[in-house]
């Protein structure tokens, strides 16, 4: 195929593709844990061939020849094996895997550069002797079946052998049919087969033929060991016929039909209500095509920045309105204020529905990380269970992104170095297959992925050992199990002394953590040896804008993020108590440490009296938590928080800048590092 | 009135080049489904001059579309394409057995499929 496909058709094939890829991915793993069982999912196998017959057909369309072929490969592979005309080994598996890897290359490859190129002889070649051989499948009973021509002529090569094993397994075929409202039944069809598949198979859902009113009939094939009763039971509905056309244990002859209700008009029956009435007419406002759309995430940014700007822009009008109120006409500045909360309400839905667009699910995430861990096994011949837990929790989409190869470090890093080989695990009396879990929740405004391995854990021992051959601490330096986990993050840290493939591939934890501080996140640590280590992220949900208090500071104002700050207080100076030489304050008998920030960023104190009253804003990430001292709290406002740019960006102490209504634009605290900076005693910033 | 084409076809991006490579002839309008369902609820709502359907959907078969269509009064003489990988012999020799006008294999020319809707509305 020669012919030019635009540059947007390009993207969408892009997108499409990784779209399957992830499904195709997670369909793998599923495919691979049948193993087991020997006996593989149909709804599952056939899924995954669906994506590889897709993927080819697209490829063909862009004139990727690479991607056709390897496409075709696996499709052929996978034909064989939903076939039956394969065997299901784990070679087999692997291979899949290993063509699913080159194909994620080639596919990231092409994103970049539509050239781009693999050499695909080895893995070809494995594919193509994996399909070899294929005994033509076994011959079916499928004419001991009383199922009608007009039935079998519809059926895909694919779904005749569905039947043939479905007989074969010596389950009856049955053909339910049932008629659904048109507006309605994908729906109930949809319903109806999930609770079909509980209890044997759905082989084909075929519309009966005839004149399409207000309601459409349909013919289900279905293999199950249920016998009629136990489907009528089942489905529990008026207008079921079931019909049974064979198979079954005992090979029994075709039941009569029962009757669950009036069968006459299956086919194709008149509008029988009014809401029938109002569905039957084809207005264009009715035309049901495809309900979603892919956006590219530059545009929903674009949609972001321009509700930003609309948020200052009514901020500015709040401003005008109280000046107006104290200076000008009132009852102007009364409607104008009506005005500008009215204004303010849509704008905060408008920028919730936007913000809703931004949100995806985190297991998109976790589904590449199932191919990450399965691979990294593998490669180290270890065994791995992965337990992923709170998929659907929701991030912005572009947090997702950034994230994803720290946490795919975190997660080579818990293999690599956390779990054990088998044998050793089985020495140490535990199973010899290990277990990474990735959960993901919501705590408020920020979303917690926890890693966790049930490893050895982190040696302290050696971990300090290697920070005295790194020179990263003094020899009788004392270190709090905390400060050493902290040591796991400096740069150039590493407590393998071969850097293996997996986790040494150029980036240490060093950049993992700047990666999730560069997101207002934070990282930690947890470790109990011989039971394993814990890493724990915390996200923020969304970084465009944000609420934030507004604090003056000697004579500076600055933004943080509200969904960092669990209270305001205002405190005497003499409720400040000084622990191991640093400033504290007991709230609700918890002690909480203090961090000046006019002493952080070097600025020097307007109000000189050391008696003066103080405001205190309580901050926490995760467990830590922290009093900022400022001066004033001078409210809470949206913000949009902007990057200060590659020049400025490694200023500690500062995540960003921020505009406020007035075109003033202020610096934004990084919560996260403030305080990590400040736990760790450094508390003196330059700005 | 411009003559209308159904496409059903459950790849976004595949059907978007479908509906690309008509909007190129200029003549025609296009309706698109996602799948075969919204095929079939499509078919009584627009009056459709051709159809253009893909056999491997994720709901009904396009073979069960086509058995359908062609089991319809209605829809019995709409002129049928099936557009899909080179794929079964034996789904493709019963597509045409069941009444589809033209079997188009993907990867297919934009001309290709130009010149089949041409054949069959022109």
């Amino acid at each position: 195929m020669a012919d030019k496909r635009s540059s947007q058709a390009l993207r969408d094939f892009i997108s499409e593709t990784e779209e399957i890829i992830g499904s195709l991915n997670l369909d793998l793993v599923r495919l691979a844990d049948s193993l087991d069982c020997g006996d593989c999912d149909p709804d599952v196998l056939n899924g995954i061939f669906r994506g590889a017959h897709s993927i080819k057909g697209l490829a063909g369309m862009f004139g990727f020849d690479d991607l056709s072929r390897l496409s075709h490969s696996m499709e052929n592979l996978l034909d064989g094996l939903r076939l039956g005309k394969v065997p299901f080994t784990q070679a087999l598996v692997d291979t899949l895997f290993s063509a699913l890897d080159t194909l994620i290359r080639l596919i990231d490859g092409k994103s970049g550069d539509e050239h781009f190129t693999l050499d695909l002889t080895g893995i070809l070649a494995q594919l193509g002797e994996a399909a070899e051989g294929q005994a033509p499948a076994a011959g079916g009973p499928l004419a001991g079946l009383e199922l009608d021509a007009g039935i079998l002529n519809v059926l895909t090569e694919y779904e005749e052998h569905r039947l043939v094993e479905n007989v074969r397994k010596g389950r009856r075929i049955h053909l339910l049919r049932m008629s659904f409202d048109l507006a309605s039944f994908d729906q109930e069809l949809a319903e109806i087969t999930q609770q079909l598949k509980q209890h044997g198979e759905v082989i084909s859902t075929l519309p009966s033929a005839g004149e399409l009113g207000a309601r459409i009939a349909f013919q289900v094939l279905f293999g199950s060991d249920l016998d009629q009763a136990g489907i009528a039971v089942l489905l529990d509905r008026e207008d079921l016929d079931i019909r049974t056309c064979g198979g079954g244990v005992n090979a029994r002859p075709p039941e009569e039909p029962i009757a669950a209700g009036p069968l006459a008009e299956f086919a194709v029956t008149e509008p029988d209500g009014p809401a029938d009435a109002e569905n039957g007419e084809g207005g264009s406002s009715l035309r049901s095509i495809s309900r979603t759309v892919r956006v590219d995430i530059d545009k929903l940014d674009l949609l972001m920045n321009i509700v930003g700007e609309l948020v200052l822009s009514k901020s500015s009008i709040a401003d005008i309105n109280d000046r107006l109120k104290s200076s000008g006409d009132k009852a102007l500045a009364t409607e104008l204020g009506k005005a500008t909360r009215i204004l303010e309400r849509r704008l905060q839905e408008l920028q919730k529905s936007v913000m809703d667009v931004r949100m995806v699910p985190v297991g998109q995430l976790f589904e590449k990380m199932t191919r990450i861990v399965r691979r990294v096994a593998n490669e180290q011949g270890k065994k791995v269970d992965l337990d992923i837990r709170g998929a659907d929790t929701e991030l912005d989409k572009l947090i997702i992104e950034d994230i994803s190869d720290p946490l795919m470090h975190i997660i080579r890093n818990a293999i690599d170095h956390g779990l054990e080989l088998p044998e050793e695990r089985r020495s140490a009396g535990k199973p010899e297959k290990g277990l990474v879990r990735l959960w993901a929740s919501q705590k408020g405004n920020h979303v917690v992925i926890e890693v966790h391995d049930d490893g050895r854990g982190i040696d302290l021992a050696k971990v300090r050992r290697k920070a005295l051959e790194k020179k990263l601490i003094s020899a009788n330096q004392a270190l709090t199990d905390e400060e050493c986990y902290d040591l796991l993050f400096m740069p150039g840290f590493s407590t393998r002394d071969d850097v293996s493939d997996m986790s040494g591939r150029g980036v240490g934890m060093d950049v993992v953590k700047n990666n999730i501080a560069a997101l207002s996140g934070m990282i930690e640590v947890d470790s109990r040896p011989g039971q394993g280590a814990t890493m724990t992220i915390t996200l923020p949900i969304t970084l465009a804008i944000i609420k934030a208090l507004i604090v003056q500071v000697a004579d500076r104002t600055y933004a943080i993020p509200i969904n960092s700050v669990l209270e305001t207080l205002m405190i005497e100076a003499d409720a400040i108590d000084t622990v191991e030489k640093r400033e504290v304050i007991e709230l609700r008998r918890a002690t909480v440490p203090l961090l000046r920030l006019d002493q952080t960023f070097g600025l020097a104190a307007t109000d000189q009296n050391p008696d003066r009253r103080l405001f205190v804003a309580v901050v926490g990430l995760a467990e830590k938590r922290m009093g900022f001292v400022v001066d004033e709290l001078l409210g809470q406002q949206d913000v949009v928080i902007k990057s200060l740019g590659k020049a400025l960006g490694f200023i500690r102490g500062i995540a960003g800048a921020a505009e406020l209504g007035n075109q003033k634009t202020i610096l934004v605290l990084d919560v996260a590092g403030l305080m990590n900076e400040a736990l760790r005693g450094e508390s003196s910033l330059n700005v | 009135m411009a003559k209308k084409i159904l496409i059903a076809e459950d790849s976004l991006t595949m059907r978007s080049l479908i509906v690309s490579t008509i909007a190129a002839m200029g003549d025609y309008e296009t309706v698109e489904a996602a799948n075969g369902f919204e095929a079939l609820r499509l078919l009584p709502r627009e009056k459709v001059d051709l159809i253009i359907t893909d056999i491997n959907m994720p709901d009904i078969n396009g073979l069960e579309l086509v058995s359908f269509i062609r089991g319809n009064d209605n829809y019995r003489d709409t002129p049928l394409l099936i557009i899909s990988t080179e794929g079964s012999e034996r789904d493709r020799a019963k597509g045409m057995a069941l009444g589809a006008n033209a079997y188009l294999v993907k990867p297919f020319a934009p001309d290709q499929l130009q010149q089949l809707i041409r054949e069959y509305l022109d």
